[in-house]
């Protein structure tokens, strides 16, 4: 799973969806994998403003990287290459191949098990 | 300026709504001048050259485009109609090399009289010499006659003589080409499932794919779709209630981290476009609500070959989790929900309304319907944010299935729901019980495929 795909995803319990607390899910025991992919600087300036920021601060500190600036990047910053390189790093190049996310909200686990998130909820939960 | 496309002669109703999709894709004004369903000759009015080239360079279903010299019902009224509308063009091929050539839409023209034909057009002042092979300029005469099937259908005489002739220049061709790149038999990952090359790309081209978008099939299965949307630029992200589906079983697996699916994109060299599979429900889908997403697009699953099931149990009663060995059944690993037959009409609105959620403004969805054979005209199922930008329908024996394209609107417009469909699914617990399409159409259908799977 990719950091750009775990700010999209909260928690799949509907009463949660409401809560704050389930957003992000929070990455546990994180095996990383870097895989180097074509830059594509369109794709990025046209994803960061659907990105929530404050979410994918969270989820960068939990998985080790340096601290993301406070804000977003915005207008004039969106044509700075490095930023969107870095940016393009993060979010498209880093893959989870193991661990968990986890619902700040209601503490369910979903697994990732050889880069791919389970999010399947058991019938009590559906 | 009016062009000439020259279209596949099938999947008819997807060849206007394709070439409206590419023309906004590539944001040129097309105004479509002539079209009909029995000929693969369509007149166009498009502002210049270059948007002919961007409008062919997309297309799947035409197969190129062509500077209309002129056109009529037969030759003299042809050459009337080049002296007229081309003869300005005319001091611009004075020293080039040319060609002619002919295609016949269901006639045949001896090689002499070909030859007959393209000489009576003598009076084209062209200085140049004819060069057949690699030629600056290539015109192609084109005649189309009567199709027996549109003789029977409007019972029209049969006629030796063609219907229309056509003159035109030769542009470019389309990306028709990746038909054959993309085809499935020589795909890494399918399934039975898997749609074939030309309808995904199809599909693509309808919901604007392109570079820089984001794109997510939720019922993914082997990727057909997301490939074709990939071919185009967009990246990809798609997800799936059965991970086996594009993660492939585990004899189909070549290692550990290996994604069956992953392998078409490796194939495509478009791993780059290739952002995530994930295994979830729709109906409980833990994508959030907002506004992220450029294009969707699916064929949920509808029953026939594989029967639509979500989660929770058949009875609606919650199962109580158990620990075994300490550990919660749920996360001890190879757990497997329980999952309950779901209605197709269910299913086919809450993709939309998942759709309303998550699509940008502007951004579409495409999705597939199947339809027994006396539905095919009806209403199509809608919802309130979003615009039918088109339908089209293929058919088979007993059933047909439609592509239904839809738009995001910009938030505070809303579409007209009296023309939705308001059809409900049966109430019951079983598969067929649930889905009306499988009742009707799969006696025979599914046990076609149930033979062929034992083959």
């Amino acid at each position: 799973m990719k950091v750009i795909t775990a700010n999209f995803v909260t928690c799949a319990v509907k009463e949660c969806k409401t809560s704050p607390a389930s957003f992000p899910l929070h990455f546990h025991d994180a095996e990383l994998e870097m895989q180097e992919l074509d830059f594509q600087p369109e794709f990025i300036r046209n994803v960061i403003p659907r990105i929530d920021w404050e979410a994918l601060r969270v989820t960068a500190n939990e998985l080790g990287f340096p601290t993301l600036p406070e804000s977003k990047p915005e207008a004039g910053a969106l044509n700075d290459e490095q930023t969107l390189k870095d940016l393009h790093r993060i979010l498209l190049e880093t893959q989870v191949m193991e661990g968990k996310l986890v619902c700040g909200n209601c503490s369910h686990e979903y697994t990732i098990k050889e880069g791919i998130a389970n999010f399947l909820l058991p019938s009590h939960l559906v | 300026m009016e062009y000439l496309i020259r279209l596949a002669q099938w999947h008819q109703s997807f060849r206007v709504p394709e070439l409206q999709a590419v023309a906004t894709l590539v944001g040129v004004d097309l105004e479509i001048i002539f079209y009909d369903d029995h000929s693969p000759y369509c007149i166009v009015k498009l502002p210049d050259e270059a948007a002919a080239r961007a409008l062919i360079a997309r297309s799947i279903l035409a197969k190129d485009i062509f500077e209309l010299w002129g056109h009529g019902e037969n030759y003299d009224e042809v050459h009337a109609d080049v002296k007229t509308r081309a003869a300005s063009l005319w001091p611009k091929y004075e020293n080039v090399t040319f060609a002619f050539d002919m295609d016949t839409f269901c006639g045949k023209r001896s090689a002499s009289a070909r030859l007959e034909i393209f000489k009576s057009f003598h009076y084209i002042p062209f200085k140049g010499s004819v060069k057949l092979k690699n030629p600056d300029e290539q015109f192609l005469v084109m005649e189309r006659y009567l199709a027996q099937t549109e003789a029977t259908l409007q019972q029209i005489a049969d006629t030796p003589n063609p219907l229309r002739i056509y003159l035109g220049r030769y542009i470019a061709s389309s990306d028709r080409g990746a038909i054959i790149e993309y085809d499935l038999k020589k795909r890494s990952y399918i399934s039975t499932t898997s749609m074939d090359a030309e309808l995904s790309l199809v599909t693509a081209n309808m919901t604007l794919a392109a570079p820089g978008k984001l794109f997510y099939d939720p019922f993914v299965g082997t990727g057909s779709f997301l490939v074709a949307a990939a071919h185009f630029g967009a990246l990809t992200m798609g997800s799936d209630i059965d991970p086996r589906s594009f993660r492939g079983k585990d004899e189909e697996r070549k290692s550990k981290n290996d994604i069956a699916l992953l392998r078409n994109y490796q194939q495509y060299n478009t791993v780059s476009k290739y952002v995530d599979s994930f295994t979830s429900d729709l109906t409980n889908t833990p994508l959030r609500d907002c506004h992220f997403l450029d294009g969707i697009v699916c064929d949920p699953p509808y029953g026939v070959r594989e029967g639509l099931r979500v989660l929770g149990t058949r009875d609606g009663k919650p199962l109580d989790p158990v620990v075994i060995d300490g550990v919660l059944n749920y996360y001890r690993p190879g757990y497997i929900p329980p999952k309950r037959p779901y209605g197709f009409e269910a299913m086919q609105k809450d993709i939309l309304a998942f759709a309303a959620r998550a699509l940008v403004t502007n951004g579409r969805i495409a999705m597939w319907m199947p339809t027994a054979i006396d539905e095919v005209g009806l209403p199509v199922p809608m919802d309130q944010h979003l615009e039918v930008v088109s339908v089209s329908t293929q058919t088979f024996g007993n059933w047909a299935r439609r592509l239904i394209t839809y738009r995001r609107l910009p938030e505070g417009e809303f579409s007209d729901m009296s023309q939705a469909r308001s059809k409900e699914d049966a109430r019951g617990v079983s598969a067929s019980e649930v889905n009306e399409f499988r009742r009707k159409v799969d006696i025979s259908y599914f046990n076609k495929f149930q033979d062929e799977q034992l083959e």
